[in-house]
């Protein structure tokens, strides 16, 4: 699967605190937690955001809390994948969880600009910036991941693991 | 093979596992709390789940966002109440008999050595204080714990960490972890364990041990981990009848890295915004008026605090216009400041005293930050906008140091407010 965007630039550390502030975790609306998200850092996030978009950042992405609200605000407000150097374990499960594809590169995130158009090959791992002309290779999704990602996350897995009532997607 | 990968090898039910390795893990604890399980009850409802795997082996604790600060934390209590009464939750715990999680759950002996543990809470790491792997994950992995009692898992690599010399007077276990991470930086044991050693924490209560284990998620740690031994053993003496295994590492086992420190040198340390690395000796502070002090939490609630507060706090008062809340972790720590006579000295330096609840910390009520303001706090993060309004700064700081800043205010050494 490629998906091609628009990049929006982040830095080190981007935490959980400032993807989603807690108080709108409580709500447990998807929509809302799109509407904020990144309020932290830029309150207008998601108003410039268009469908499609893509987030890179620097080391460390989405650390902090356990709160699976913050790949979900980052899903819901448009962007449709984040690469970063590294990403905090638990973002990184949560993300898979939460459906939002996300990629490890140690070189593409020094290279890419704000505002560059870049293609992601989903299944390969490569990137291509298509304002520089420049490709990069991500680290490969773990196959057990996207096994997981395939049969549409970890309770769609464990529900026809254990033969239950599958009820949406 | 360490501590880690020991406990992970017989949860998955084999002989020996590598650093790397994907694994399915047995897990014997749950913790979820009232703002990470009603979406995990979402999840199972979802897919038509209506069960758990073991109902004495879930525990839900209603910590967060209690007493219920608004109709939405409210209606979220209640769906956990609901499902835990549905379900025949053994260990439920209710606003009045609980506490914060991660104080409430070693409290009550429902961690042993050699569990595996997972809470759909980022602090649930301080488990690893007794011996265990425990580690924080979302709510879809916090209701597929609910569900089936099995997670997979990467075998992390593991940083032991050496802490030998003699603490300085005010220096506690929360200036060594404060001082570890601004030394490897918040992602500097990422997808890491993060192994505690060495002659300064063999001597360390548990309270000290749940306080370093309960920031190994602030250097990006899976777990942090500490090998069991008679303190824990003392520690857990009458508080459970379940048998415990108790593993250690290897002396041969393998570490991705070694780091050895002489506590001598380490004075108490403040973390500035916004980054629990970003941390300094208290002597090179400078002058920083503070608006608020908030000494509790999971990190630094603990009865052993709440003493080295009081220390500090007898026959002095918070500064004009400086706000000091206090919040015991745990219904039981709360009794035993009452009992040792602490709120009164509590109270005699107006502060304000809070049922247990995480509430500051989250910036969920209890003390929430406007813009502008300062806080130093005892409490594990400094993130921008994490306590109040995203113009707010947090201070991270042990409880002798936050009580001596609230008396000052400013940011203070105790040495300055208790004449020695």
């Amino acid at each position: 699967m490629i998906l091609r965007g628009r990049v929006w630039k982040f830095g080190d550390d981007v935490n959980t605190d400032v993807i989603i502030p807690i108080h709108y975790c409580t709500s447990g609306d998807p929509q809302e937690f799109g509407r904020h998200c990144m309020e932290g850092i830029d309150p207008d996030f998601p108003k410039k955001v268009k469908p499609g978009d893509i987030v890179v950042a620097k080391r460390n992405f989405g650390c902090g809390s356990s709160r699976e609200p913050a790949p979900i605000a980052i899903k819901m407000a448009g962007i449709s994948c984040v690469i970063a150097k590294s990403f905090a374990r638990i973002f990184y499960r949560n993300a898979f969880n939460a459906g939002l594809p996300i990629l490890e590169c140690e070189d593409a995130p020094d290279a890419i600009e704000e505002g560059h158009e870049i293609a992601v090959n989903l299944d390969t791992g490569e990137i291509q910036d298509l304002h520089l002309g420049r490709s990069f290779q991500a680290k490969p999704i773990p196959p057990f991941m996207q096994d997981l990602l395939r049969e549409g996350g970890l309770m769609n897995h464990l529900a026809k693991q254990l033969n239950l009532r599958k009820v949406a997607g | 093979m360490t501590i880690t990968e020991k406990i992970l090898a017989a949860h998955a039910g084999v002989e020996k596992v590598d650093p790397g390795e994907l694994i399915n893990s047995k897990i014997d604890i749950v913790m979820g709390h009232d703002i990470s399980t009603p979406v995990a009850i979402d999840e199972l409802e979802r897919i038509g789940a209506d069960r758990v795997f073991d109902k004495d082996k879930i525990v839900l604790v209603m910590d967060h966002f209690v007493p219920n600060k608004d109709i939405r934390s409210a209606e979220n209590s209640k769906r956990v109440r609901e499902f835990a009464k549905r379900h025949q939750i053994s260990h439920y715990f209710e606003v009045g008999d609980g506490g914060i999680a991660h104080a409430l759950l070693p409290e009550k002996g429902i961690i042993l050595p050699g569990d595996v543990v997972v809470g759909g809470d980022s602090h649930s790491c301080t488990y690893g204080a007794l011996g265990a792997f425990a580690t924080g994950v979302g709510h879809t992995d916090l209701a597929a714990a609910i569900l089936t009692g099995e997670l997979w898992f990467k075998v992390p690599e593991s940083t032991k960490f050496v802490y030998d010399g003699k603490l300085p007077k005010w220096t506690e276990a929360k200036d060594l972890i404060l001082y570890t991470i601004g030394d490897i930086g918040v992602d500097g044991a990422l997808y890491r364990a993060m192994e505690f050693t060495g002659k300064v924490v063999e001597q360390m209560p548990m309270s000290g041990r749940l306080t370093m284990a309960n920031m190994a998620i602030e250097a990006g740690a899976k777990n942090g981990i500490f090998e069991p031994d008679r303190i824990t053993e003392a520690y857990l003496r009458e508080k459970t009848a379940r048998p415990m295994k108790r593993y250690e590492s290897d002396r041969d086992a393998a570490y991705a890295e070694v780091k050895e420190y002489d506590v001598g040198r380490i004075e108490p340390q403040v973390a500035f915004p916004h980054l629990p690395s970003n941390t300094k000796p208290i002597n090179e502070v400078g002058d920083i008026a503070i608006d608020q002090a908030v000494i509790g939490s999971c990190t630094n609630g603990r009865i052993e605090d709440l003493r080295v507060a009081a220390q500090v706090l007898r026959g002095n008062k918070a500064a004009p216009y400086v706000r000091l809340i206090i919040i015991p972790a745990t219904q039981e720590v709360y009794r035993q400041a009452v009992q040792e006579g602490l709120f009164e000295i509590f109270l005699n330096a107006k502060a304000a005293i809070s049922t247990p609840t995480c509430g500051p910390c989250v910036g969920g009520h209890m003390g929430v930050l406007a813009k502008g303001e300062r806080v130093i706090s005892t409490t594990n993060r400094n993130f921008v906008g994490r306590m109040g309004h995203s113009e707010s700064e947090i201070y991270l700081a042990n409880a002798a140091v936050a009580a001596a800043s609230a008396v000052k205010g400013r940011i203070a050494h105790p040495e300055e407010v208790v004449k020695t």
